[in-house]
Order: C-alpha cells, then sequence, then structure tokens
C-alpha cells in the first residue's frame, strides 16, 4: 500500500556518507593553507637573508628543508602511515630551522639539525600535533649545545653579487667544508659581543663604540642567523599573520612585552650593565622569535590568558638568559622552556563556559524584575 | 584567581563567538513564497514534536477534511496532529522516518481528494479579553510547536508563564543558519500575522515587553516587521549581527536582554521566553481564524535544486513531491539536509515526509559538501574561538577519541549545543559534531543502562527481602504455635499433676 520504503526493504535506499553529523558545509582554512601562509610571510626576511650572505645560505636553506621532508617521509614510511609532506608542516618546520642557523653553517649541520627536528622534536611524540616541544628549537638547541663552535660562527654579510660575496662554485665548497672555512670573515652579535666584554670588564658603551659596524644596524646588514637580520621584514611578516589571522596577537605581544619591560628596567638602573630594549627588541631572534616560533599552534596554549602568561614567560625568560645566562641568545631555550608549561598553562587557563563560573558551578539565576507587569 | 581575573578579563577578552558563514540565502531569498498544491499522498508522523507520540483517533477507510484531528496528544508534553488535506486515511503504520538514522515510525497516511477543503472553523473572537489559559489552550489543541526546529509543544512554552513570572517575551528572527530564509520571507509578507501572534503570545505569558530579533542581513524583514509593529508600544524590533549561532536561544537572550541564562536552567528562570516567528504567525492562524497547525513555509535550496525558493507546503508532503514541484534536482544531489547546513539532518532519502520542525530541504550538490579528510588535530584553537558556548573542543575532542567520556563531560560536554562552528571552522576538518553526538549518545545509553540494572537491582532486593521477611514470619509464626502447643501441653500435664494428685491416695 504504502510507497514509502521502510527499512525492511534498505536496499532501495542509497548508502549514506560515513559522516552523516553537521555540519554540511565548511569554512576557514586548511591545514596545508594556514602553512603556506605562514611561509609567505617568511619569505620577505628569508629572501633578504638570501641576499645578504649569499649562495652558502641558500644551500643551507635547500639542504636543511631537504632533511626535514626526507626525515618526515622515513618515519612515515617506519610507521605505514600515509605521506603528510602536502600539509607543508615539515616544510615550514625546516624553513624555521634554517632561518635560526648561522648562515654559513656546513651542510651537516643542516642535516643533523633537521633530522632532529623531525624525528626527535615530532615524530616520536607521534607527529602532527602530538609534540611538546617546538621541533625547530629542538634542533637548534641540541646543535647549539653539541656544537658550540660551528652554531656561533656569524659570518659577516657579503651581499650577493658583492664583489667578496662566493659564487655558486665556491659556495658549494663552504657548504661541504667542515668547520673553519677560511674565505668567511666571521664577527660578533651583537648580543654575543657585549656579552664577551662584559665578561672582560668593559661596560656596554664602550663595547659598542668598539665593536665592529656590523653589530647593529636598523636597515639588518648586520651579523646574524640567516633568517633574524631583516628585523623589519620579519616585523612585516608578523603583522601580515595578525592581519590575516593566522595568529593572535597575544602571544607576539606578551613576548616582547616580556623582553621589553626588564630590559627598560634594567638599563635605566645600569646603562653600563644591560642593553637597553630597543637593542634587546631588534637583535638576535626577538623577533622571530615572537611571531614565528612561540606562535606555533602546537606547542602553544589556546586560550588567550594562558597565551599571555606563555609570551610573557619566554620574553621574561629570554631577557634573563641573555643578561644572565651563559648564552649570549635565549630564545630558543625560553621557548622550550615554556612549551614545557603549555599543558599545565592550558590546565588552569580555560575558559569560562556559558552559563556557569569559573569554577564550573551553574550561574545563579539573575531574581526576574517584574515590577508592573500584567 | 580574583586578582589575576581581575588583570586577565579585559586583555583576553576574546573576539565575538561563532562564525560568520558564507550565507548563500540569496537568490532563494528573494522570491516571493509559493504555496506547494496537495500531493497525491500524505504522511503523517505520529510523532513530529519533542514528547510522547500522538495517538490516531481515525480508522482505515475514514474521510477526513482538512484541518480534522487525526491523532490526539497523549500526557502532557505532546501535541495532536491534523489532517493537512482532504482525503482518506489509507494506512496507519511504520514508515521510514526523516532521520540518518532510518529508524521506523508510526504514521498516518493519508489519500488527498484534490479537493483541499477545510473542516469548518472557529476562530476565538476578542482573544486579548479571554483568560490566558484558554489561548494555550487553543494553542495546545491546534498542535503548534516550536517550528524553528526545538518542535517543542508551544502550549506547554506559553503556560510556563504563569508558573514561572515571564518578563521578556523574545521573537526569534534571527535565521542564523546559512541558504534558509523561510522566516525571512515570512517576515516580509505575513509581517502583520506575525506582530498579531506576538500580541497574543504576550497576553498568553503575562511578558510585559516583546522583542523580535532579527539578523541585519535581512533589511526588507526589518524594514516590513517595523512597519508592522506601528501602534504596539510593548513591541520592539531589534536588529542583531549577523552572525551564527544567533538563533540559539541563550545567544539570542544576551543579545537582546544581557541576561546570561544559568546553565542547567530554563529561560523562564530568568524571566525570557523565547519562539520562533513561524510559531507565533501559526498561533495566529491558530487563535484568529481557527486553523491548526497543517502547513508551513520552508526554505529549498542548494545547488542541485533547479528552482531555489520558498513554499507553503503541507505536512506530511514527501521530499520527494517537493523536489519535483520545485523543478526536481539536477543530477543526483550529494546530500540531502532537513534544516540548514549547520544543524540539518541528513535525509537517508527523498522517500521521507516533511515535518512539523522541518525549515528548509537542502539539496546540496558535491562541490557543496566536498571536504578533506580529517587530519590531525593541529591545536590551533579555532574551534575554542568559534565556540559560543565557551567549551574547548579540542580537548573534549581528544578525550572522547580516548573513549575518556567522564573527561569529555568534566570539560563540559553536555554544554555543547551541537550548533557545528567547531567542526565548521576546523582547518583539519575533524568531525568534531559526530564525536560529541557519538559521545552524548553513549552517555545517555550509559544512563539507561545504569537505570535499568538499578531498577533490577531493586526489585532483586525488595524480593529477598520479601521472602527473607516471608521466612521470618513463618518461622516466627512457627514459634509461637510450637511455645502454645507447648504451653498447652504443660498446662495439661500440671492439670493432669492436680487430678493425679487430688486422686492420689492420702
Amino acid at each position: 500500500m504504502s510507497p514509502v520504503p521502510t527499512s525492511a526493504d534498505d536496499g532501495a535506499l542509497p548508502a549514506l556518507p560515513t559522516l552523516a553529523a553537521s555540519p554540511h558545509a565548511h569554512g576557514g582554512m586548511s591545514v596545508a593553507q594556514v602553512m603556506q601562509r605562514v611561509m609567505l610571510a617568511l619569505a620577505p626576511a628569508t629572501l633578504f637573508g638570501f641576499w645578504l650572505f649569499g649562495w652558502p645560505a641558500i644551500n643551507l636553506f635547500a639542504v636543511t628543508i631537504g632533511a626535514c621532508l626526507l626525515a618526515e617521509r622515513f618515519c612515515e614510511r617506519l610507521m605505514g602511515r600515509t605521506s603528510s609532506l602536502g600539509d607543508g608542516s615539515a616544510l615550514l618546520t625546516g624553513w624555521l630551522l634554517a632561518l635560526s642557523l648561522p648562515p654559513w653553517a656546513p651542510a651537516w649541520i643542516g642535516l643533523l639539525g633537521g633530522f632532529i627536528a623531525i624525528v626527535v622534536g615530532k615524530q616520536v611524540f607521534g607527529g602532527l600535533g602530538q609534540n611538546l616541544f617546538n621541533p625547530a628549537m629542538v634542533a637548534r638547541v641540541a646543535l647549539l649545545v653539541s656544537f658550540p663552535v660551528v652554531m656561533t660562527q656569524w659570518v659577516v654579510p657579503q651581499p650577493l653579487f658583492s664583489a667578496d660575496a662566493p659564487g655558486f662554485i665556491d659556495s658549494l665548497r663552504i657548504t661541504a667544508e667542515a668547520p673553519a672555512h677560511p674565505d668567511a670573515v666571521t664577527s660578533a652579535s651583537l648580543l654575543g659581543h657585549s656579552k664577551t666584554e662584559l665578561a672582560r670588564g668593559i661596560t656596554i658603551p664602550e663595547a659598542l663604540a668598539s665593536g665592529p659596524q656590523t653589530l647593529f644596524d636598523w636597515t639588518g646588514l648586520r651579523t646574524g642567523s640567516l633568517g633574524e637580520t631583516g628585523t623589519l621584514l620579519v616585523l612585516a611578516g608578523g603583522l601580515y599573520l595578525l592581519a590575516s589571522g593566522i595568529i593572535r596577537w597575544h602571544i607576539p605581544a606578551a613576548v616582547l612585552a616580556g623582553i621589553a619591560l626588564p630590559a627598560l628596567v634594567g638599563h635605566a638602573a645600569d646603562p653600563a650593565r644591560y642593553l637597553s630594549a630597543t637593542q634587546h627588541l631588534l637583535s638576535g631572534a626577538a623577533l622571530l622569535g615572537a611571531f614565528f616560533i612561540a606562535t606555533d599552534y602546537v606547542t602553544s596554549p589556546n586560550t588567550p590568558a594562558g597565551q599571555l602568561i606563555f609570551g610573557f614567560g619566554i620574553g621574561i625568560l629570554t631577557w634573563i638568559i641573555r643578561s644572565w645566562g651563559g648564552y649570549p641568545e635565549g630564545m630558543a631555550f625560553a621557548v622550550l622552556l615554556m612549551n614545557a608549561l603549555t599543558p599545565v598553562i592550558d590546565r588552569y587557563c580555560r575558559p569560562r563556559i556559558l552559563g556557569r563560573r569559573r569554577d564550573g558551578r551553574a550561574l545563579e539565576p539573575t531574581p526576574i524584575d517584574n515590577t508592573g507587569g500584567a | 584567581m580574583g586578582f589575576l581575573d581581575k588583570i586577565f578579563r579585559p586583555l583576553t577578552r576574546s573576539e565575538p563567538w561563532g562564525v560568520h558563514p558564507d550565507e548563500r540565502k540569496r537568490p532563494a531569498s528573494e522570491t516571493p513564497i509559493r504555496r506547494l498544491p496537495p500531493p497525491p499522498l500524505l504522511y503523517l508522523p505520529l510523532s513530529q514534536h519533542v514528547g510522547a507520540a500522538a495517538e490516531p483517533i481515525v480508522r482505515i477507510g475514514q474521510k477526513v477534511l482538512k484541518g480534522e484531528c487525526v491523532a490526539t496528544a497523549k500526557g502532557n508534553i505532546s501535541a495532536p496532529v491534523h489532517a493537512p488535506t482532504s482525503g482518506e486515511i489509507v494506512a496507519i503504520g511504520p514508515i521510514t522516518a526523516p532521520h540518518p538514522s532510518r529508524l521506523e515510525m508510526m504514521a498516518i497516511t493519508l489519500r488527498s481528494d484534490m479537493e483541499d477543503r477545510w473542516a469548518p472553523l472557529e476562530g476565538l473572537a476578542d482573544p486579548l479579553a479571554r483568560a490566558p489559559e484558554e489561548l494555550a489552550r487553543r494553542v495546545a489543541e491546534a498542535g503548534i510547536v516550536g517550528l524553528g526546529g526545538a518542535t517543542f509543544p508551544a502550549s506547554v512554552k506559553l503556560g510556563l508563564g504563569h508558573r514561572s513570572r515571564i518578563r521578556t517575551l523574545i521573537l526569534n528572527g534571527s535565521e542564523c543558519e546559512p541558504y534558509l530564509s523561510c522566516d525571512d520571507r515570512l517576515m516580509r509578507e505575513r509581517a502583520g500575522g506575525v506582530i498579531r501572534g506576538a500580541v497574543l503570545m504576550r497576553h498568553a505569558t503575562g511578558a510585559r515587553e516583546v522583542r523580535i530579533g532579527i539578523e541585519d542581513n535581512k533589511p526588507e524583514a526589518i524594514a516590513a516587521m517595523r512597519a508592522a509593529v506601528d501602534g504596539h508600544a510593548d513591541v520592539q524590533v531589534c536588529v542583531v549581527p549577523a552572525r551564527y549561532p544567533m538563533g540559539s536561544d541563550r545567544q539570542l537572550i544576551i543579545e537582546l536582554t544581557g541576561i546570561e541564562v544559568p546553565a542547567e536552567s530554563r529561560a523562564a528562570d530568568v524571566g525570557v521566553l523565547v519562539h520562533n516567528v513561524g510559531t507565533a504567525f501559526a498561533i495566529h492562524q491558530a487563535i484568529d481564524l481557527g486553523r491548526p497547525l497543517v502547513s508551513r513555509l520552508m526554505t529549498l535550496n542548494g545547488e542541485a535544486l533547479a528552482q531555489p525558493g520558498n513554499y507553503e507546503v503541507l505536512v506530511g508532503t514527501l521530499v520527494e513531491d517537493l523536489l519535483a514541484f520545485a523543478g526536481g534536482v539536477r543530477g543526483e544531489p550529494a546530500r540531502l539536509v532537513m534544516g540548514g547546513p549547520m544543524m540539518g539532518l541528513l535525509l537517508p532519502s527523498a522517500k521521507v515526509p516533511v515535518v512539523k520542525g522541518c525549515s528548509g530541504i537542502l539539496a546540496l550538490s558535491a562541490t557543496e559538501v566536498a571536504r578533506d579528510e580529517p587530519g590531525p588535530c593541529i591545536r590551533c584553537g579555532s574551534c575554542t574561538r568559534a565556540c559560543p558556548v565557551g567549551l574547548l573542543p579540542l580537548e573534549m575532542n581528544a578525550r572522547i577519541a580516548n573513549a575518556a567520556l567522564d573527561a569529555a563531560v568534566a570539560l563540559g560536554l553536555h554544554d555543547c549545543i551541537g550548533c557545528g562552528c567547531c567542526a565548521w571552522v576546523c582547518p583539519s576538518r575533524i568531525p568534531l559534531v559526530q564525536a560529541f553526538n557519538h559521545a552524548k549518545g553513549e552517555l545517555a545509553a550509559h544512563e539507561r543502562d545504569k537505570k535499568r540494572t538499578d531498577a533490577t537491582r531493586r526489585m532483586a532486593e525488595a524480593r529477598s527481602e520479601r521472602l527473607e521477611r516471608e521466612a521470618r514470619e513463618k518461622a516466627e509464626a512457627a514459634a509461637r504455635r510450637a511455645a502454645e502447643r507447648k504451653a498447652q501441653k504443660a498446662r495439661e500435664a500440671a492439670e493432669s499433676a492436680a487430678s493425679n494428685s487430688e486422686g492420689a491416695p492420702a
């Protein structure tokens, strides 16, 4: 009688999709798109680094990223997983690691770093989204602790196409060669130089006056790691990420405040002993770290309050390590330390649920004002 | 924490909750309402509302007129079902429910006589002079349920007004779901009826004021409603920002009154009642014209549909007939959805009837529903920012994936309204709503099992107690009898001894 099929004759019904639940539409970016935006934001500072440090830097960049991609595929192969290279996360890890390396570091540094980042920093935890620590910073710190000499050899900028710059063929020799390359004119960075001179009893103003020209330069023509010298370009990339909604302001602002506040106080109290806030913010990896490293989704808290605590912690720790620690730069250590605190921060900084108090109990109903009602 | 809160509260006030999906309301929203003629067969599920299923009061072969009651409400929370057109009852039995589960539900099948003759109807004269209870009774008799999709019997909600004092009656005209525009068209074309319904409901609930919330993406509806509201000082049209899920009760109440409804409470507990604009119109029809709820406005939309638009459809019409009337589908739609794309239900086939709570049918093309394969969570926190309730969907999902349902509950699973913002925005395309629905279902099943085992245990305990008591009583009775016998014997012995001694030679 009834032409409506019942489940008795199921054959008439088409198969349902496995994911039957709503929503039936999707918006927002995919993971790959997010990664692409970050790379786009990094591109100007990276290209500037390529120009500033020439072919050896380009080689190192390529080797590091290649090592990361290889390591990622290798691990996934071992675990019998399908390739996830398409999401761009391994590429981005390699990119960030390369930017944090000395620009003329030999190829084996990039290779080893790439493997450490992906294997130790990411895949042993279970792959994308599972790692506790920022993979690029794990690799950077492992390299720095293991090979302090190679990792602190800062080459003086020799821009591409300038007279002193090594050609492509020369660059291969530099990249392939073991630690000391005779052609390179190395110099100290601002943070390193002031730290060494302070240890010798020379005050900061004197150290800066007697130091090499390449210590500090607004336009980025200075020594430093591959991607950190073009501070204004890094800042521009960071602002692009903010504007496009990939990152929120909380972490970068808190990191920069965490560095600047103690620097202001320290410098005001004892200018002979402490660098100024501007010098702190514009040198080393402060901006790169604040906008690109600390904001890594996987290893940072995911509520605004947690992100402020996290970022401020990174900033303060960075300043402490720079001012009083054994290393001239502390961003990588600070990021790793705060990464370790992320689960705790996330536990204590939960958003308030609508209709409930912060402790999870239901709100008291507000008394109904119905005076004069019907 | 108080001190830290004070510092952080202003800094951490995150951007507004919710999402703003691609609206896709046009061109359907720009076409006037068309009336669907009665289809040859109508299928009237007995359970088109929250609460107990209605009880059929017709026999197979019986002739009915349009608007005649075919099934009555059963219990306090229920709603009757009326014949949407005139014709003959041809079957009462199970049909496939308009639900992805494909479960069956009881329904009355009506064959239309194509005359569409109304039963004699009588409106209520001068309703504003009547007792509020009388209005609520009329609404109950008309089978009106929440037409926004919640399908809670409207009369029960009106009746709440007297038990918990209502200050503000909110009419929900936000229509925040993408694709849908039936409330929009209703407000544009029948604003007078909606306002009349609002006035009647205000009287029925005893509310002091009525606020009608309309999203700012419906300027024509706002203008029409403002014009219709002229002269009613206590009815106010309020423009709210277009943001999903603005149409969710708790979000709309905050937007319009600033009141946050406490968790585990109802809106009525804070003096607010929210009804859909469609419900208001149906109430006007029921009270002023005596018409029960037999049809409703519905949006037909989606890329796979030839003529998207808004239609007045008889309840019980097959989706198939509806799609055919709207010019049919182009190719095979990838998904048929009842309701909006954010919260609508996937339909198992087009051979299911539309019900009272159905605000639209979407025939979505493959490109519209295309989605990447779910990937691992990258903890980006998009879901947390999108959640209108302030939950941590990523954390709840991680707990549910590990089968730690209690941990998910501790994170607020029961506060989840299932709006789908999290899953909509997730860059890894994790089916979060699926996970939460699964967990809620599991927990409900556990709860049922627990109740059942509790009941069984109680019965077993009562039985063993009874057996024990009976045994005890038996033993006591036996002991009593034994004692009596003993006493009897002792007495007899004493008596015989006495007589013996009496009779003994001196």
